[in-house]
């Protein structure tokens, strides 16, 4: 049993030390919105947040998260920051298929968290590891962009 | 993939059995003229609810729901297929939400004759079914609002979801549901002239954002049962290969293995879940006896495909008189191209989830053919189609992948061998190793060119295999031409007289599919780099030497320039900076790309800005037009830079993405799309704009170097600076 808090709930996942803090979300827990893709840390689909670190959870194995906080995508949007990405991800309609963006999505929020007004280079070097087959590249640099600003506007007020 | 192909065998049954389950509903029972008008009662479902046909359903709490058939994999169906209904039922764009319909031959796309999504049909074979489904049920809520106001139906009009009367009276459609059932279903219901329009060719929001943005969004993969096992294979490695030992004892061994079983496409592990079952797949240690293929290398499909387009004999267009002597100044232009095999590298693994339960079948997963799906698995589960229920997921990715049958028919035979449900994962690594390719291809040209550098003549030879023949749904025609090998080539739009393009089908083992764009996404390659070759020889511009050509190909031409006026072709870039353009007319829509690009010393190239100008007839929704247009781009790009699937000792030696690589964010170009104002007919949109921006960029790398690179991916090496 390893205990650990996911989205603010404490729980307990019957699991095999070794497997993948990705599996464990998915399978254990039905929250399957954190996206398998390639389970070798190169596509970043399986993006969470792991103690407000964006880090590749198809690598990284459960017992390396035991009592420590996971956020994902199905909660980010509690928080101020991923709210304000996931209202710019919408206005900008960033998605196609759809299945890289929570991935996207995570990174992103991760990046805004340290850089409130992310240059074009931090954007490239923060988001450069998670792929998107469709191409939606443009788009989700713009509504990073976006999300800093508002997220900006929201400080001031 | 063209239009070709038989219907999936789908009994009338099915249809009368769904029919006769809602006669109880108020749905309407009269009249069979229009499209799928039989799928009405699968639209109807259950209470009150007006459903004219298969493809819409209204409620009284003045509600449209669109039934959408195709499979939606990023392309923007799920807006697109609403738009065009919504369109011509002047519905509150506000108030239509669209799902997923199930299988059945009333969604079957009209350009297949099955229910499949590919070849960029979706808007283009529905554009008139759909339209007509949105103006019938308009025509019958007038009635009904006329019957109800004692007024002359022809004095009212409609908008928002109302029917409002002259004096300014409304009645919501809502409010018209039971009365609009009962009217007679128009034959023949009048539509907008395109002026028209409120709704086609606005940037309209996509309606499938917000689940993609929170997660909630439901992919194959996301599929969930009770007593669920996961299946993890491993899978023979290419066609004809049989497992010639395992231990089967260490794979059991794996806490949460449940099952090993062996099919024909490999062994599988079923287990409590994937890393289960992962461990015990890998624990199985398969060692494959690779049969005919053991020897296979990349080195050997060059060499057959050369050969096969030096004896390239099945002739796919022949024009003029190829044996005049040349005449005094002529010059003789040769060259040989290369493509490789490539992956679809879908973001979403494969994977299916099947449950056969006695004589019935149901599936979750993600597939573009849902229509043949449903034949094909009623044979392997050995049921009635009418007894295989497919329920559509999300596509992570299609790009024609998910037109192949392999994950589907593997699920459905583990769950009939286990007696579970099952939910089949092909890991990324597997379905790169044992996976289906865009075809390898070589071409051989030979253009003779007059003294005032104008092509007389055009020999190409083009050595590849057949999807055709591999497809299962479609057969190599008579003539031994393979459509999707010779396309872009044997259909390009230069005026030149004489002319012979010969296909030679070679098969070196692999098995071949549709791929974005298909045969355009190496023919334009090599065609467009050719004619930038004859440019070049000719000492012309390679925009003014092409537009010269396409004097009879008005909307070639006019895609031509409109990239060369946005890209300011012929105007200064900056420093090391250079351009190359090429063009493609495919899946019934034009579009010319500008490349930007600069070449390092080390020889990499970077694209800084790619213009686009697309003619693709009426718009639905020209923002997801540009995003696909923009993706495709992208797609080409990946494939240009980096794409290439390699066999050595019969085996592929990529894997993931390290050796198969992406483009990434920091490689983006900027891209700018421009979309041609037309009336004609709509074009296809989600794989056009792939073909002409490898040529772009290898054109714009020989406007940079001077040195013309003939095979894809682009090797660094060459553009090194000594």
């Amino acid at each position: 049993m390893t205990q650990l808090t996911v989205n603010g709930k404490s729980v307990s996942i019957d699991a095999e030390d070794d497997t993948p803090l990705l599996w464990a979300l998915r399978e254990q827990l039905q929250l399957t919105g954190t996206r398998f893709g390639c389970g070798m840390g190169l596509c970043g689909a399986c993006t969470v947040h792991l103690d407000g670190q964006a880090i590749r959870s198809c690598t990284t194995p459960l017992s390396a998260a035991a009592g420590k906080h996971v956020t994902t995508i199905e909660a980010v949007g509690r928080e101020r920051i991923g709210k304000a990405v996931q209202n710019a991800w919408i206005s900008h309609d960033v998605p196609q298929c759809g299945y890289c963006q929570s991935g996207q999505i995570m990174s992103a929020c991760a990046l805004l968290a340290e850089h409130q007004h992310p240059s074009d280079a931090d954007i490239d070097s923060a988001m450069s590891g998670n792929l998107c087959r469709c191409g939606t590249y443009n788009q989700i640099r713009a509504a990073i962009k976006d999300a800093s600003t508002a997220l900006g506007q929201g400080a001031k007020s | 993939m063209k239009s070709s192909g038989t219907a999936a065998h789908v009994p009338a049954a099915l249809s009368r059995r769904l029919f006769l389950q809602s006669s109880g509903a108020a749905a309407l029972m009269i009249g069979f003229t229009l499209p799928a008008a039989s799928g009405r009662a699968l639209a109807a479902g259950l209470g009150p609810v007006f459903a004219p046909n298969a493809y819409l359903r209204i409620t009284p709490d003045n509600r449209v729901t669109v039934l959408c058939g195709s499979a939606e994999m990023g392309q923007g169906v799920l807006t697109a297929i609403p738009m065009l209904l919504a369109e011509e039922l002047d519905a509150d764009w506000s108030r239509v939400s669209v799902i997923q319909a199930p299988t059945d031959q009333a969604y079957k796309n009209p350009l297949f004759g099955m229910q499949a999504t590919g070849g960029s049909t979706t808007v283009r074979a529905h554009w008139e079914p759909l339209r007509k489904a949105g103006a019938a049920a308009r025509e019958m809520l007038v009635a009904a609002a006329a019957q109800r106001w004692q007024l002359d139906a022809a004095t009212l009009r409609t908008a928002d979801s109302k029917v409002i009367a002259p004096g300014g009276k409304t009645l919501s459609y809502g409010a018209l549901v039971a009365a609009a059932a009962s009217q007679p279903v128009p034959a023949n219901p009048k539509l907008k002239d395109s002026k028209d329009f409120k709704l086609l060719g606005k940037a309209l929001k996509r309606l499938d954002t917000p689940a993609k943005v929170d997660g909630s969004a439901r992919f194959g993969l996301d599929a969930q049962l009770p007593g669920l096992l996961v299946a993890v294979m491993a899978r023979a490695p290419l066609p004809g290969a049989t497992p010639a030992s395992m231990n089967e004892a260490q794979a059991k061994a794996v806490k949460g293995v449940r099952q090993v079983i062996t099919i024909a496409g490999g062994v599988a592990v079923l287990a409590d879940g994937y890393w289960a079952a992962r461990k015990g797949r890998d624990a199985l240690d398969v060692q494959w006896n690779l049969g005919a293929n053991a020897d296979l290398s990349s080195a050997k499909v060059s060499a057959m495909l050369a050969e096969g387009a030096a004896a390239a004999s099945a002739i796919a267009k022949q024009t003029g008189d190829m044996a005049q002597t040349p005449a005094a100044g002529s010059s003789t232009l040769n060259a040989q191209y290369e493509a490789p095999y490539l992956a679809h590298a879908c973001m979403e693994p494969m994977n299916c989830t099947a449950w056969v339960k006695g004589d019935e079948v149901e599936l979750w997963v993600g597939t573009q053919s849902q229509g043949p799906a449903q034949g094909i698995l009623s044979q392997v589960a050995a049921v009635t189609p009418a007894k295989v229920k497919i329920n559509a997921m999300m596509l992570g990715g299609g790009f024609g992948r998910r037109f192949a049958p392999d994950f589907t028919i593997d699920a459905t035979l583990l769950s009939k061998l286990s007696g579970k449900p099952v939910k089949l994962i092909y890991s990324r690594e597997d379905d790169m190793h044992a996976g289906y390719y865009r075809p390898a291809s070589v071409a051989q040209f030979t253009a003779v060119m007059n003294s005032q550098g104008q092509p007389v003549s055009l020999k190409v030879g083009i050595g590849a295999p057949s999807i055709m023949a591999a497809s299962g749904f479609m057969k190599l025609p008579e003539s031994g031409v393979d459509d999707q090998a010779v396309e872009g080539i044997a259909d390009h739009p230069y005026d030149i007289a004489n002319q012979h393009i010969a296909y030679g089908r070679r098969e070196p083992g692999p098995q071949v599919w549709f791929w974005r764009s298909v045969g355009n996404s190496q023919n334009i390659f090599f065609i467009e780099s050719f004619v930038d070759e004859m440019a070049a020889a000719a000492g012309q511009d390679p925009f003014e030497f092409r537009r010269a050509l396409l004097r009879q190909q008005p909307r070639c031409r006019g895609v031509l320039e409109a990239v060369a006026a946005q890209a300011g072709w012929g105007q200064p870039l900056p420093h090391g900076v250079f351009r190359g353009i090429a063009l493609a007319q495919s899946f019934g829509s034009f579009v010319a790309e500008v490349a930007e690009v600069s070449v390092s010393a080390a020889g990499v190239p970077r694209v800084h800005r790619v213009v686009a100008a697309v003619d693709c007839g009426m718009t639905v929704n020209p923002e997801i037009i540009r995003r696909q247009i923009e993706g495709a781009i992208v797609f080409g790009l990946s494939a240009a830079l980096y794409g290439k699937i390699t066999f050595k000792d019969g085996r592929v030696e990529q894997s993931n993405f390290h050796d198969y690589p992406l483009l990434r964010m920091n490689e983006m170009p900027r891209v700018e799309v421009h979309i041609l104002p037309s009336t004609e007919a709509p074009g296809g949109i989600g794989e056009p704009g792939t073909p002409p921006i490898a040529p772009a960029v290898v054109n714009a790398i020989f406007a940079a170097t001077g040195k013309r690179l003939r095979s894809l991916p682009i090797d660094t090496s060459l553009l090194k600076q000594a």
